[in-house]
């Protein structure tokens, strides 16, 4: 009798083992795949390791499964370690690329780039950080810099704090205390919230921008969705994350120079244009040094750049034609579609494409 | 717990068969491999944080280890403390309606139940606590502090999601419960029958005869689970992570939005973005943790054998 049930719960396991091994990541989105190939490139095979900030993890994975289906024969990993371990990694030798939430330093070498290659920085995943709240009735605010370093700061305690209300004409702001929920692990979205506040509010935001969270004051909560769920389950709430995330909350539109905008796509690519490439970098490293302060017109400028790091030449030249064939599709405009569909970033501009293009282009050579 | 009368003698020894031989060595084996384990992980942590007790120490805005670890210790240590306060006297209770007061099917059912919460991930008490138990506590914490706001433990402004340390303590002493629970009940099982029954005897009430017989008796039975599940208590990582909304503060405040982490809860939201000194600083902490954990053990063992009427009950 106990053989008989040990029979059935083997049948079970191997009906199991069966229905899950039939999904691949190979054949995810079937209907895209057919025109994400780069065209010559779907002879090439091998491995890519790449590992990195889960900022872009799930842009990573459309990347992957798109970039597996035109290249059936080509693998390619990417673990969302984080970004600490993206970059130890790339400069130990023990990953093809990285992911990184921080431009790796001028002066960074390592093992898997040939003699004369270094590696770049390479701005692939743009996405706009929204600062979202939860008050009953009301979708929209306008704040300027200085209002929400106040407001995370713990200097703005209650909603119908006049420096809100003063840029909020018409809006029935209720009185409740504000609660601010930051990130309770270390971000590159705290670290891309803090570079906004601090160059735009120096005064009131005085600390370093740093992934951990400076201040004392609110609360924290795990990761984009601890943060999100602390929102949403709270009247009077308000929090910074990936602007994917904000669903049904409400969203602060950043006073730039004379108006206010709404975090959006396009918005958020539009200040990466407006950005200039650090000073002493070499030929190909792309990193960019975003004009927070800007006050031009319809620019949102909230974001986070993740970066790919790769090298601009590789000790292995079939590496190289691998990453390059890899970053070829992660950048093209399906690539970039693709991830803006699942994981909601902003699509990179034409110009940025091009450059990328051009750093890239030492791999095959 | 109640070991087993020694009835072999140690001398007499039979000649090694070959079964016996083998059966000694794989347990040897498994003996000394603890050992080893654990004389690893030590080595590991030592050497992995020595970069941490270096002069030029700057992590999250603090100038010395010290300074760094102080808060993280003391958290860990006050979220256990408030657990196991509100573990330990529920679970001895669970035991003991188990064992002497519920009839035998509910008795089995409740044990299941227990035995099952035992075996729920942590990171689901984690999703629990944050999206349930935090929202149900709100209201209390606000009505604490408007109310009894004179008492340091409630002081200051409320939590405005409940993720506080009290929370985050609820959901600790509901994981460290079944442990608790299940040795208990073990214990008190082991109850000689011929006490009770003579304390019955005398005319003591139900209630006489558990506190004369039953829990001298389990004493260091209820010691041991509590030792066990403060171990768990202490090394807690995905839940604490999930509820809390931690800060780098040493604070006794109940009810506030601003809390001393836990030492490994910090290490699992810091970790994945660390580099360099950082990631020595937060190995070090970890070496911190082991030393705690080592000295309540040995505390409980001092406290047992100190005591040889409950110690050693036979």
């Amino acid at each position: 009798m106990k053989f008989t049930k040990l029979g059935r719960v083997a049948a079970l396991a191997a009906a199991g083992a069966l229905l899950l091994s039939s999904c691949a990541s190979n054949e995810a989105p079937a209907d895209e795949s057919e025109d994400t190939t780069g065209g010559e490139t779907s002879s090439i095979s091998g491995t890519l390791n790449g590992v990195g900030a889960s900022s872009m993890g799930g842009a990573q994975t459309v990347w992957i499964a798109g970039f597996q289906t035109a290249n059936p024969d080509v693998t390619v990993n990417y673990d969302p370690a984080g970004s600490g371990a993206g970059v130890e990694a790339i400069t130990g030798g023990g990953a093809d690329y990285a992911g990184s939430d921080a431009v790796l330093e001028a002066d960074a070498t390592s093992p898997v780039c040939a003699a004369d290659g270094y590696p770049v920085n390479l701005p692939v995943y743009i996405s706009p950080v929204a600062v979202v709240f939860n008050l009953e009735g009301i979708d929209s605010l306008n704040m300027d810099a200085e209002t929400i370093a106040n407001i995370f700061k713990g200097e703005i305690t209650n909603w119908n704090d006049e420096a809100i209300a003063s840029q909020n004409e018409g809006v029935e702001l209720p009185d409740q205390a504000i609660t601010a929920v930051h990130r309770s692990d270390e971000s590159g979205t705290t670290e891309n919230f803090a570079e906004y506040l601090s160059a735009v509010a120096p005064d009131t935001w005085d600390a370093e921008p740093d992934k951990v969270f400076p201040y004392e004051g609110g609360e924290g909560a795990q990761q984009t969705s601890g943060v999100i769920d602390a929102v949403t389950n709270n009247q009077g709430t308000i929090g910074y994350a990936d602007a994917s995330r904000a669903g049904e909350l409400g969203t602060v539109a950043l006073k730039v120079g004379e108006e206010y905008v709404e975090f959006s796509a396009d918005a958020a690519a539009a200040v990466v244009e407006t950005a200039t490439i650090e000073e002493g970098r070499q030929d190909g490293d792309l990193a960019f040094e975003i004009d927070r302060t800007t006050t031009e017109s319809g620019v949102y400028p909230l974001v986070l750049v993740s970066y790919t790091v790769a090298c601009s030449s590789y000790e292995d030249a079939e590496k190289g034609a691998l990453v390059h064939a890899y970053l070829t599709h992660v950048i093209s405009e399906e690539g970039q579609q693709a991830a803006a569909d699942e994981a909601g970033s902003a699509p990179i501009s034409a110009s940025i494409r091009d450059q990328i293009t051009e750093s890239i282009a030492g791999m095959v050579e | 717990m109640s070991s087993a009368p020694a009835a072999a003698s140690p001398k007499l020894r039979a000649k090694g068969r070959p079964a016996d031989i083998i059966f000694q060595g794989i347990s040897t084996f498994a003996g000394i491999s603890i050992l080893v384990m654990l004389g690893l992980v030590a080595i590991f942590l030592v050497v992995q944080s020595i970069p941490a007790f270096g002069p030029d120490f700057d992590v999250k805005g603090t100038s010395n280890f010290l300074e760094y670890v102080g808060p993280l210790a003391f958290g860990t240590v006050w979220a256990s403390f408030l657990a196991m306060i509100m573990a330990v006297p529920v679970a001895i209770g669970i035991a003991l309606f188990i064992t002497h007061f519920a009839p035998r099917k509910l008795a089995s059912t409740i044990g299941f139940v227990i035995d099952l919460l035992a075996a729920v991930p942590s990171v689901v008490f984690g999703l629990w606590g944050a999206n349930v138990l935090a929202g149900f506590m709100k209201p209390a914490y606000a009505w604490l502090s408007d109310n009894l706001g004179f008492i340091p433990l409630f002081a200051g402004t409320a939590s405005g999601t409940g993720r506080t340390i009290l929370t985050a303590s609820i959901v600790l002493a509901v994981m460290v419960l079944p442990i608790i629970t299940a040795l208990s009940r073990e214990v008190f099982l082991q109850t000689p029958r011929l006490h009770e029954e003579a304390s019955l005897a005398l005319g003591a009430t139900r209630w006489e005869m558990i506190k004369m017989a039953v829990l001298p008796f389990g004493a260091s039975g209820i010691v041991s689970a509590s030792i066990l599940g403060l171990g768990r208590a202490l090394g807690e990582t995905m839940a604490i992570a999930m509820v809390l909304s931690p800060s780098l503060v040493v604070s006794f405040i109940l009810t506030s939005g601003t809390n001393p982490s836990t030492i490994a809860s910090n290490i699992a939201l810091s970790f994945p973005e660390a580099h360099g000194n950082e990631v020595s600083a937060l190995i070090a902490t970890g070496l911190v943790l082991f030393i705690i954990t080592i000295l309540v053990n040995g505390l409980a063992r001092w406290l047992l054998g100190r005591n040889p009427r409950t110690g050693g009950a036979k």
